[in-house]
């Protein structure tokens, strides 16, 4: 197994308590940083380190915080995105369950490079045990000066704030968490401005990922040039795949990036291969919204090298072959799933999760579902496909917010990939799955 | 402080830092005016939603690190410097726009010949103006109850197109905020707090926002197509407004009351209850005269105000 940053000590019990994090280590960042070290140390180890955003988008972490605007006099502040709602993605929940002081140390060294003084947790409500949970570590840290005012006696304020979303994947995009934040509706805001700019009550904001507020303490214990040498070209450290659907072994692994697909997949450290010894049929490779793949391009990709968990590697071909690293969440589908009902399944999510505030994904995501309801049940017509692939076309890029374009990209992959399925079901109206 | 330059469909213009794209455009005039279902100068924080005023950005100033070409919504987009924005003459956004109009029509119970808005439904025109022939969407449309808000408005949210307008005219001209969006997606509606009543004397407002026939004058139901009244300009003495109105006549009887719209829809003085729902009586007003309609517009018969046929179809809602 390769290098473990997030995932270290994971397994020991009772990590979730502060006495047994410090025994490992723990808050030794702070305590380095906060004794002898600036804010802008800090903020130049995590842009030497590459470290990207673990949320979705990959964009880098150290470039985003130097976009905050730190002209004004108003507060600044920082927010843990930890609405972690994606379908097949459920890293950040294992994480902040296990070993919640790691993300509380990175967001207090983030506090610091930052010059923030209040942060927030928003957590997805349903995991409102893991609410308990971060909410006893953040406690603990506050009795134990890590928290609170004067830290280490280095003059340095933080108040730490755990706020649950009442359960809505729309509050993860990060100006609709802002607004809901704030007590109002989660809809998405119309951007610019960017929460850099003006963000949390109208003051510089930076939104980061749970997995990627964790990965800080490393970078600065030993330092982003060490950060940066692990991983491949520009996607660098480890990453959190949460692996699911017909694997024998699925679960949270960190890989270091650069991990070839197919060693993931079949490797005896990892996922262990399909169930049953079945074939593979598709891969999602970053939660439900980035594009499907088949077997033959997930592996490799068109041009017949072998596919690696990379950022660049996933996305090597567009969208016409590739897909996307996305947040991580790696569903694995076999050959006894019907890829139509699968698809059916994601955009029921998104119809249900859209907020309805602006009209393509309002109406789109809804049209689509009923489509693809009518194509599984058997009632489908020839010119459905053409038309959900239109349908899906005309949302991609035309929304406020990528919610839009997270419930096309899934779709028109699918099309793209797996056109003859739907055929097979609009020529023997069934589902020819169904037993 | 120094002028932007920017250039929508090869006209070139310099307006503000800050200006947005659509009200750039909309200094220019004309075709290059791409239209809006949502935004409402009057209403601070409107606009974004509706989507058809989408136009696409081909180049943006240097400063700007977002990749372009885009395509972006004209009402909240500022302006850069040197920006080169197309709006019809970009097939990318004709093709986006009628996308837009679909996706607004799908669950839209296409009622118009019942429905007191049509003649001056901004939907009615958007479809008519950039929409298709033929409908492809073929599964059943979502519906709702129909809602009396108070003694005098019916809300009628089949079809609302959710451009939270009247949300907005409740949250900040009338005070209290009553009055608000529930639910999510497709199934969001709009709602009053509590009591199904506005009680404020500015509540008549959200009708003449409300670019389609979801909020409805009870006083004016089923009375007379638009097309049929006459409109004239007419004023009072208000107390609480400006009272400048519309008054839409048959014969002797005013049949409604609406404040006046601007070119593009907009009110130009949000009026009062009092003067919207009380003042039926031809005595009530001193009457400036008939209300110039364009050429264009339905509301138009028998009262051409322009022969000229290339000022028709130019995006605007006709009533000037």
């Amino acid at each position: 197994m390769g290098i473990k940053i997030l995932t270290e000590f994971i397994d020991l019990p009772d990590l979730n308590r502060f006495e047994v994090y410090r025994k490992h280590g723990g808050y030794e960042a702070v305590e380095k940083v906060l004794k002898n070290d600036t804010p802008d140390h800090v903020l130049a180890e995590v842009k030497i380190s590459n470290l990207r955003g673990r949320g979705g988008a990959g964009f880098p972490t150290g470039l985003k915080w130097s976009f905050i605007d730190k002209s004004t006099d108003k507060a600044r502040y920082l927010i843990c995105n930890a609405d972690e709602s994606e379908p097949g993605t459920f890293k950040d929940r294992y994480l902040m369950e296990r070993n919640p002081h790691l993300l509380i140390e990175g967001m207090i060294l983030a506090s610091f490079a930052l010059g923030v003084q209040q942060s927030f947790i928003y957590i997805r409500g349903e995991l409102f045990y893991v609410l308990n949970i971060l909410e006893k570590a953040i406690s603990e840290a506050y009795a134990k000066g890590f928290l609170g005012k004067n830290i280490l006696g280095s003059g340095f304020n933080l108040d730490l704030y755990c706020h649950p979303g009442a359960g809505a994947y729309i509050c993860g995009e990060e100006t609709a968490l802002i607004e809901s934040l704030e007590g109002k509706r989660g809809n998405p805001r119309m951007k610019p401005p960017f929460p850099a700019v003006s963000g949390l009550y109208g003051c510089p904001t930076v939104v980061n990922n749970v997995e990627t507020l964790a990965s800080v303490p490393w970078i600065v214990k030993n330092g982003g040039e060490a950060y940066s040498k692990i991983g491949i070209g520009r996607s660098t450290g480890t990453k959190l795949i949460s692996a699911c659907g017909h694997l024998k072994r699925p679960g949270v692994y960190e890989i270091e990036l650069g991990l070839p697909v197919e060693e993931f997949i079949y490797g005896e450290e990892y996922c262990q291969g399909i169930r049953n010894g079945n074939k593979l049929k598709a891969v999602v490779a970053g939660g439900s919204s980035v594009p499907i793949l088949p077997a033959n391009l997930i592996l490799k990709t068109a041009k017949g090298e072998p596919r690696l968990m990379s950022y660049e590697s996933l996305q090597e071909g567009g969208f016409e072959t590739g897909t996307m690293l996305g947040s991580g969440g790696f569903i694995v589908m076999d050959e006894t799933t019907c890829i139509v009902k699968n698809l059916w399944n994601f955009t029921r999510f998104y119809h249900h999760e859209s907020c309805g505030q602006c009209s393509p994904c309002r109406e789109g995501t809804g049209w689509m579902e009923k489509i693809l309801h009518r194509i599984e049940s058997g009632q489908g017509k020839m010119s459905d496909i053409d038309l959900l692939a239109d349908v899906a076309k005309n949302i991609e890029g035309n929304t406020i917010c990528p919610l839009g374009d997270a419930s096309a990209w899934p779709v028109r992959s699918t099309v793209r990939h797996f056109r003859t399925e739907f055929e097979k079901h609009l020529i023997e109206k069934r589902c020819p799955y169904i037993k | 402080m120094s002028l932007y330059k920017v250039t929508i469909d090869t006209i070139e213009i310099e307006v503000e830092p800050g200006t947005t794209i659509l009200n750039a455009a909309r200094r220019i005039g004309g075709k290059v005016v791409p239209p809006t279902m949502c935004f409402y100068s009057k209403l601070k924080g409107s606009g974004g939603k509706c989507r058809s005023c989408l136009v696409k950005v081909a180049q943006s100033s240097e400063k700007d690190p977002r990749p372009m070409p885009k395509l972006v919504a004209s009402c909240s987009t500022p302006v850069q410097d040197g920006m080169v924005v197309e709006n019809i003459t970009s097939p990318e956004v004709v093709e986006a726009r009628k996308a837009i109009v679909e996706f607004l029509l799908i669950n839209h119970p296409l009622d118009c010949p019942v429905c007191d808005q049509a003649g001056e439904c901004d939907l009615q025109n958007l479809t008519y103006e950039h929409g298709l022939s033929s409908q492809r969407y073929e599964e059943e449309r979502i519906t709702f109850e129909r809602i009396d808000i108070g003694e005098k408005i019916q809300l009628h949210m089949n079809r609302c197109i959710l451009c939270y307008r009247c949300v907005y005219v409740a949250d900040q001209i009338t005070g209290k905020r009553v009055h608000g969006v529930l639910y999510r997606g497709d199934h969001a509606e709009i709602s009053t707090y509590v009591s199904n009543v506005i009680e404020n004397d500015f509540s008549g407002n959200i009708i003449d926002v409300c670019p389609v026939g979801a909020l409805t004058d009870k006083t004016f139901r089923f009375k007379s197509r638009v097309w049929f009244t006459k409109p004239m300009n007419a004023h009072r003495n208000c107390s609480k407004c400006a009272g400048e109105v519309v008054l839409w006549e048959s014969g002797e009887d005013i049949l409604r009351v609406t404040g006046r719209k601007d070119q593009y829809g907009e009110l130009e003085h949000f009026i009062c209850n009092e003067c919207r729902f009380e003042k039926k009586k031809t005595s009530d007003w001193i009457i400036e005269g008939p209300r110039k309609i364009k050429h264009s517009s339905v509301i138009s018969q028998n009262n051409y105000e322009y022969i000229n046929p290339a000022e028709n179809n130019d995006g605007n809602l006709g009533i000037t």
